[in-house]
Formats: C-alpha cells, structure tokens, sequence
C-alpha cells in the first residue's frame, strides 16, 4: 500500500489543510482557548484535583451534580454561542457601503449556524435539563431520579455533542446551512465539506443524550412521587418538566430520524431530500419542524414552571388557579404538535392548510394568555419581594406578552408572507427565547442557588446584570422588528443600504449591553463564592419558599431526605411550616443508593470518538469505537456493584450537623 | 378600517418618517393588503396585551411588600368568575383573528388570481395578465418573459395595474422570491413550481431578493423590480430585444454554474421549452426529465430495468463530490433525446409492446437499453470524485 493510501486510511480525509490556518480570528481563538485549557489542565494538576473530580463528579450518579454539571455547560456553551452573536452583530453594524465587514462568507455562514445550533441544544438545552435534574427530584420527595446512572450517561453524551461543535472550530469547520440545514443545501452535492456532518453527529450524539434524560424524569415524575403526592398536588414546575419530558420522548426520535436519513443522502447516496430521484427536500422541512416546533415549547414550558414557583413564593401567596395552570400546560404540549407547518407557511401549501396551521398556532395563546393571567393574579392581594427572581419574572412577564403578540402577528400566514425569514422574525423568537427561557433559566438559578451551595447570590452583582440584560435586549432586537418592517432578510453579510446602519449598530449596542450582563453574572459567581460566609443560609429555605425542595437542608444530602415527606397540599412545605412540622430527629435507618459508575463517561467518549471517526470518514476509528461501545456497555451489564447502603450512623452524623446549625441560626 | 389603520400608523409615521418601511407602505395590492392584516392583528391583540402590562405594573407596585394598607390574602387562589374571563378574553380575541386569518388567507393565497387591481378598482378583462417565469439560481434571479420571448438577470418590469402571473422555481436549492413592495414571499425550489399573482400600483424602483439563505453569495442575490407605465414597459421589452443574445440550454447550462453579485443581463430570445426543462431537472440533455419520471410511475414504472437507466453525473455543479459510501453521482437518462423529443421514438428506444400498466416486479417488462453517456452532451469521461 502506498503512502498517500496509507494516511488516506488513517486520517480519512482530514489534513493539514483541513485545519483553519488561513482565518486569524480561528488561530487566535484557538490561542487563548489553548492557553486557557492549559491553564486550567495545569491548575487542576498541581492541586491533584483530577482524582477528586473524577470520583465526586465525573462518575456521579447524583441527580445534584449532574444537574449542576448541566449548569456549567450551558453557562460554559452561552460564552460561545455569545461570542458568535457579537461577531455577527459587528459584521452587520460595519458592513454598508461597498464594505466587506471582517468576515467573508465561509466564515460568516458558519458562525449564524453555529450560534443558533450552539444557544438550542448546548445552552438553554442543558440550562433547562439542569435546572429539572436538580429540582425535580427534591420536590417530589425523591432520593434520585429513576435511573441514576442513565442520568450520568445522557448527561456525557450532552457534553460530547458539544465537544463535536466545539472541536469543528479548531479541526475542519462547521455547516454552512443554517441551523436547521435544510437540504438540498445541506445534502452532499452542495455542502460536500465536513460541516453538516460536524452538525450531524454533534445533534445525534446530544440527542441521544436528551431522549434518555427524558425518559428519566418520566419515570422519576411518575413513580417517584413522596406518599400523598397526587398528579393534581405536583408542583407546578413538576408538572412543566413532566409535559417538557413528554414533549423530548416524542419529539427527539423525530430530530434522530431526519438526521439519519440525511447522513443516509449523504453517506450512501440514497435520495431521501434530493430534487430528483423521486426525493423531496420539503420532507426534511417537515420532519425537523415535528421536532422543532415541539423543542421551543420543551425549553419555554420549564420556564412557565420556574415562573410560577418564583411568583407565588415571592407574592407571599397560593399560586392562582393551580388546576387551570396545570390544563393550560397540558393543551399547550398537545397543541405544539399541530403547529409545525407555521414554520413554512411561505413554502406553496394551500389557503386551507395555512388557515389550519395558522390557527391551531393562535389556539395555543389562548392557554400562554391564561398562564399569564394566572401569574397576574397570583401577584394579587400578596405581598411582593423585589428580590432578583422576582424581577427576572416581572421582566419576563413584560418582555414575553410582546414576543408573544408579534408570535401570534406571524401565525396569520398572509402577515407571515410578509415577514417571513425577516428580521421581524428574529426579533420575534429572540423575544421569547430570551424573553422566556433565558429570563427564566436565571430566576430559576438565582431562585435555586442557595439551595445547592447554601449561599445566596450577591445582589449587587446580580442587579448589575439583570439591568444589563433586559436593557440590552430591548436595545438589541427592537431595531431588528424595525428593520423587518423595512423587509430587511435574515443571515445577511452585506448591505448597499445605507439607511439601515444606524439600526444595526444600535443593535450591536443592545448586543454590548447583554455581554456586560454576562460578565457582571460571572462577577456574581466569584463574588457570592468570596463572599459566602456573609451570603450563608442554613435554613435550608432562605425565601420562606412553599415546595418540599426547601424542607431539606442547603446544600441537600446524598440522600435529599432522610424520610420521605408526607404531603398533605400542594404546597406541601408551606403546609408543614403551617403545622408546625418538627423535623424527625431520631430513629433514622440506613438509605440504599447508587453507586457512582464511569461507564457513562467513557459510553460518551466512545460515543463521540465513533462520530469523529464518521465525520472525517477515519472508518476504522468509528468501527472500533463502535465495537468498544458494544464491549463496554455489555461488560456494564455484569458490574454487580451498583449500590451501596449510607449506614445509619452516618445520616444521625449529617442530621446532627444539620440540627446544630438550625440551633445556632436561632 | 382605514381610519383605525391610519391611526395605529400615526405614531410610528412621526417617529420614523425617515425610514423606507416598505412592508408598511408597499406599492402593490396584495402586498398592501398584506399589511392590513398585520396592523389588524396588532390592533386585535393590543386589546389584551396592554391591559396584561399595565395589571403587571400596577399589581407589582400597589402589592409590594412595603405597601402594608393594600390587602394581603395568602390563601386566596382561586375564583371561577376570574377563571371564565381569563380562558374567555383571549379566546374572543383569538375567535376573531381566526375568523380574519381564514378569510385573509384564501383571499391572499398567492395562487389565486386575482380578484382586483387595487380597493375599489376591478380587474380589467380587457388586459391579460403578464407572465413572468422565475428562476432562482446560485446566486442570481433568472426572468423570463415567455409572451416577449426574452429573459433578464437581475432585473424585473411589470407594468402598472397589469397583473403578474409568476410561476417560480429554482435550480439547485431552495431560495425565496420577495419583492416587499409588491407581495409576499414564496420559496422558489429546485424541481418544484410555486406561483405567485401579483400587481403593483405605482411606478418606480422596488428591491427584491431572496428572503431564505442559500449559500455563500446569498447577501448579492437581489435584483432591481421595476414598476413602469405602459410605454416604458415597451421601451424596455425592446431594450432586451435589442440586447442579442439568446437564452437557449448551451448558454443557461454556463449561466447556471455559481456566481456572485452578477450584473444586469438580458437576452433577445429564448429557447420556449427553457423553464419547462429547468422544472423537470433536465435542461443537460440525455437526463430524464421529472415530468416524464412521474408519468412512467404513474403508468407502473420500468421495473427493474429502471434501476440501470441511470448514467454519471459528468457536470460538476458546484465541487461536487458524491458521497462516501454509495455509488458515483448519476442522473436518470431520458429516453428521449434533444434530437428526438418526446413523442418520438429512437432506434435506440423500443416502444413497449405491452401498453398495458406495469405492477412491478415479477410482470413482463419492456425491452429497454439506456441511452449511452456519449450520445448526449456529456462528452468525454466522467471525473473520478475526489472524495
């Protein structure tokens, strides 16, 4: 075999050539990332910390830690896909008049694909997961989710489809598609390069990762629940993260079968989303909307839930109209699966169709209204604590019902003829996505930090960011509706319009605001962590908050509780406190729990080496890989050392501990 | 209507009269109509949308925690008067606006013809509709004028108050034909036909572009649309005329190869079966046109024989590759040629002596041999893919 066979053989077809040399921003990206990574590597070196985290977090099957290892992605990943929107907005504020920008159009195509696949699936994905994977366990009671070690390994298998996104930065590229890649640009003929297939095997990998997480919280949702916890006395965050699991178990296959069939096109040749050969790109449209329709109300309706705690625990009050909050979740997951076709109104489907589609999409309006309503009414006749969730819900609530109008604007499909790929469009899903789920993945965090760390978040910093944020939002997309209604299209690069700069830099303005906002949260983080001593709680409930999460301690045990709550309400602590519940101080028993594994993380990195191998068509790396993920997860079946029991004596220890420190806050 | 539509435009018309909203102000009917309805549904949906923000700021502030005199009523969480009018407002609401979207939606569909020049102004018998056909190639817009007998790049007329009938396809992906002024989008795709009826009012320079991004020289894919009175419409017919050249399959298979920021061009003359051809995936001649696909299938297919109608793709589009795994790129041969259009038969051709449908496999199939790469254009052998 010659040479050139040879490293064709092992290398596929990356070469040297394959590495982005030529564009300084990559080079000097890659710079600061390395020495930053080195940095980091070293660091973790010299204080030997790699065995600690090995065994405490890589391995764990906590429903805790990995649900804030989730949180650290998904804060990690906005860095990222942040960096993107700046670069974008700098592009479009500069580019007028004859001028270029900075970017050309390989550079530029991938950055919009991979900001919107990266702020999906590897930020307000992991955001919203986390946020479920913490807390839903603790407010039904639970000691951990149904299958802890399925949560380790969707948990890795998240982290490896970021890893693939992240990799194609440095080695190769990303698609050039959009982030939805539809074909035919997306099929072999016209994305030929590693990018859509970069897109293909990071979505896969992720998503398998999600489609298990979602099975997870089904099962912990629906057998897990404390004794007396009937459906209709869930927390109604528990309720939102049960339809959202229903929603993923749903859609997600829907996402892994359209990407298979498009690896299909463009692996083998078959003529799935091709023009001839009796192919049709306008099923791929149709199939990823089945899922993606889905997917914006899987990342919207936790949030309604965060929302919804946050309200009622900071209004002081009952949360209004529990039973009409939990219908209107359920009518809104039925009716997201009735909408797709909204996305492609403009695409030649009858008068009739569009009509049905445009409609079902106000229907569902109708139960976002009442949600609405519902918070409204909570908040009256109560006793309202501005502390930073409260404001993050009160400027959800005034940021969404625009998003939520111009959304319902864009339903009426001769309005969306109009609007349609505008910048109106946009502004329009940035207002929900920002405006709900990133508003509501921070109040959730701000709202459940002291209950992970047993500190509050600094304040100061806290309000520092929350201005910054909905300033800079509002600064940042009002420009967009603006200028789509001067018909300015979306994923420009250039402009010979000079009256629309002016737009654009306010925009890249608002843009400068949220990178402030970004920062001052990341101040947030290290000043509570300096500070921890002054921001201590050791109640275990720092807000006087009503669900069972805030009847444990701060930071919970291993164990979460040390006997399984009784519930008697739906706002089963505020119904202990009430009745002066006394927390059991004797007659603890030893608890049965699982047993950390590190067979999910290294299932993921098979996982994610088989799909490198498969991108870069390396076939004996992804066959290997492939048999090493068979070899691995059977040998896993044969680990008989899967639990472990937390002797009595231990929890009388933590429980003592526990009962000193509540004496001495007194 | 149009005062409350004058109204609700009052205060964005103060703010931002020096801005071109042309999707608020267009020059074409439909388009105008278009805009109707998005001020309609604002107007309908501010009725919910401000009392929600404004309860919001007053509930936040009257019940914040410093304000001991408001009421305090912590296990008050339900009212079913309450519940009735929360369900029931946005349903009115929504009630309303599907009533206006149904209407609004037939009566907007871009396939239908149609019903007016502009309010109050019927259609003109008199004055047949012009025809334009569409195609959206990489990256530049193709019109052809099938009544003029010429094609432009990147320039489109109409007259004023004439109706344009557009039939709209494209010839690699998937692209979306907007002139804001005029009308609403409708995405051009390869191998399929959308059609869109439209007239503007008002003379003038309008921009149109593609609104769906569709590769690297995406943000150059725009062309002038020019709004002219009859006589300049003339003028400028002739003006193509006049310019030579001729649009036939040779010169389109050179214009369609990628391009960027291209200038106008127009062409004298074309070849009349061009869009016909350019819809059916076959203008490189030898390739079975989608038409003649779909009617074979209809009729039961070629069975298995079909599976060896197929000859390598030879002409390289865009750097294409095929796919790693599976066969070579390849095109379904036609079993017609450009010398023995369809209806006739070729010595290489057997008519089937059965007219009978086909069922499939298993049934008696017709003698069949494929056209040969050498008798078509395609000269020479095809490149090995480089993947």
């Amino acid at each position: 075999m010659s040479s050139p066979d040879l490293i064709k053989l092992i290398f596929g077809r990356l070469t040297l050539e394959s590495l982005p040399l030529h564009e300084p921003i990559v080079v000097g990206t890659f710079a600061v990332v390395a020495t930053g990574g080195l940095a980091l590597f070293g660091a973790l070196t010299y204080f030997r910390l790699w065995g600690y985290l090995w065994r405490e977090w890589f391995t764990t099957v906590d429903h805790k830690r990995i649900g804030i290892m989730y949180m650290i992605l998904g804060i990690v990943m906005l860095l990222r896909g942040f960096a993107d929107a700046i670069m974008m907005r700098a592009q479009q504020a500069i580019a007028f008049g004859g001028s270029e920008g900075y970017l050309n159009a390989h550079h530029y195509d991938q950055i919009f694909t991979a900001h919107g696949v990266i702020m999906i699936f590897f930020v307000a994905m992991p955001l919203v997961t986390g946020l479920m994977n913490y807390v839903v366990p603790l407010q039904i009671g639970a000691r951990d989710v149904s299958f802890p070690f399925l949560n380790n390994f969707s948990f890795w298998m998240t982290v490896g489809g970021a890893v693939l996104v992240m990799a194609s930065l440095f080695i190769g590229e990303f698609a050039r598609t959009g982030w939805l890649a539809y074909p035919p640009l997306s099929n072999i003929g016209y994305s030929p390069d590693v990018g859509v297939d970069y897109y293909i095997w990071g979505l896969q990998v992720a998503g398998v990762g999600t489609t298990l997480s979602g099975i997870n919280l089904i099962c912990t949702i629906v057998k897990l629940r404390a004794p007396g916890m009937t459906m209709m006395r869930m927390p109604v965050f528990t309720w939102t993260s049960l339809c959202t699991n229903v929603l993923i178990v749903a859609s997600f296959p829907v996402l892994t079968v359209v990407l298979a069939l498009l690896s299909l096109d463009r692996y083998v040749g078959t003529n799935f989303f091709t023009n001839d050969f009796g192919g049709s790109p306008m099923m791929y449209v149709n199939l990823i909307w089945i899922w993606g329709h889905p997917e914006v109300y899987i990342l919207v309706l936790p949030a309604f839930g965060i929302f919804s705690e946050v309200t009622s625990t900071f209004s002081g009050k009952r949360l209004f109209g529990y039973t009409s909050m939990v219908y209107a979740t359920v009518v809104i997951t039925i009716l997201s699966y009735l909408v797709w076709l909204h996305h492609f109104f403009t695409m030649g489907s009858g008068a009739s169709v569009n009509s049905f589609f445009g409609i079902t999409t106000m229907i569902i309006s109708i139960p976002t209204g009442a949600k609405m309503f519902n918070w409204l009414f909570t908040m009256y006749r109560g006793r309202i604590r501005f502390e930073l969730p409260m404001m993050w819900t009160l400027a959800f609530m005034f940021t969404f019902v625009i998003g939520g109008m111009t959304g319902v604007l864009l339903a009426v499909p001769p309005a969306d003829f109009v609007l349609h790929n505008s910048l109106f469009l946009i502004a329009h899903f940035h207002n929900v996505i920002i405006g709900g789920v990133v508003f509501g993945a921070f109040a959730g965090i701000v709202y459940w930090f002291p209950k992970a760390f047993g500190f509050r978040l600094d304040p100061f910093w806290g309000r520092v960011s929350f201005w910054c944020w909905v300033t800079g939002f509002f600064f940042a997309f009002m420009p967009l509706y603006v200028l789509g209604l001067m018909g300015v299209t979306r994923r420009l690069r250039v402009f010979d319009d000079p009256s629309l700069q002016i737009w654009f830099i306010v925009a890249g303005f608002g843009a400068a605001l949220i990178f402030v906002g970004i920062m001052a949260m990341l101040v947030q983080f290290a000043v509570s962590i300096l500070r921890r001593e002054q921001l201590r709680d050791v109640t275990g409930d720092p807000w006087n908050a009503r669900t069972l999460e805030w009847a444990t301690s701060s930071p919970p045990p291993d164990y979460n509780f040390a006997f399984t709550p009784v519930v008697h309400d739906n706002d089963a602590w505020w119904d202990m406190k009430r009745r002066g519940y006394q927390r059991p101080l004797t007659g603890f028993k030893p608890i049965h729990m699982p047993s950390n594994t590190g067979t999910g993380i290294i299932l993921a990195g098979l996982a994610t080496a088989m799909a490198f191998g498969l991108i870069w068509y390396m076939w004996w790396l992804a066959a290997v890989s492939f048999i090493a993920l068979l070899v691995v997860a059977i040998g896993h079946t044969f680990n008989y050392h899967r639990d472990f029991d937390i002797p009595a004596d231990q929890i009388v220890r933590t429980e003592d501990a526990r009962t000193n420190l509540l004496a001495g806050a007194k | 209507m149009s005062r409350l539509k004058t109204l609700a435009l009052l205060p964005l018309a103060v703010t931002l009269s020096g801005c071109n909203f042309v999707v608020l102000a267009p020059a074409g009917d439909i388009a105008a109509q278009q805009r109707d309805l998005v001020i309609i549904s604002t107007v309908l949906m501010l009725l919910i949308v401000v009392p929600v923000m404004v309860l919001t700021a007053v509930f936040a502030w009257r019940y914040r925690q410093s304000n001991s005199s408001a009421r305090y009523e912590p296990e008050w969480d339900h009212s079913t008067k309450l519940e009735l009018v929360i369900w029931s407002a946005p349903l009115l609401i929504i009630v309303c606006l599907g009533a206006l979207t149904w209407m609004g939606t037939h009566l907007l569909d871009p396939y239908r013809s149609l019903g007016r020049i502009a309010a109050e102004r019927p259609m003109d018998k008199a004055r047949a509709p012009l025809e334009v056909d569409v195609v959206a190639l990489d990256w530049k817009w193709l019109f052809i004028y099938p009544d003029h007998g010429i094609a432009t790049v990147n320039e489109l007329a109409a007259p004023v108050d004439r109706p344009i009938n557009f039939r709209i396809t494209a010839s690699t992906v998937m692209n979306s034909f907007y002139i804001p002024a005029l009308a609403g989008q409708i995405y051009a795709m390869p191998g399929m036909e959308t059609k869109l009826h439209a007239v503007v009012n008002h003379a003038g320079t309008y921009k149109g572009f593609s609104a769906n991004y569709s590769g690297a020289g995406f943000s150059g894919m725009h062309f002038a649309f020019h709004g002219l009175d009859d006589k300049n419409f003339d003028d400028w017919i002739a003006r193509a005329k006049s310019a030579g050249g001729s649009l036939d399959r040779v010169e389109y298979l050179q214009l369609e190869k990628p391009s960027q920021n291209e200038p106008v061009r127009r062409y004298g003359s074309i070849d009349t079966d061009l869009y016909r051809a350019i819809l059916n995936m076959c203008v490189e001649a030898g390739k079975m046109c989608m038409s003649e696909m779909m009617a074979i299938d209809a009729k039961g297919g070629l069975g298995h024989e079909g599976l060896n109608n197929t000859l390598p793709l030879a002409y390289d589009k865009y750097a294409r590759r095929g796919t790693a795994l599976g066969p070579e790129p390849a095109f379904v041969a036609g079993t017609c040629t450009l010398e023995a259009p369809q209806g006739q038969t070729t010595a290489a051709i057997k008519a089937p002596t059965d007219t009978a449908p086909l069922a499939g496999a298993g049934l008696k199939r017709p003698a069949f041999a494929p056209l040969r790469s050498s008798d078509s254009l395609f000269l020479g052998q095809r490149p090995k893919s480089d993947s």
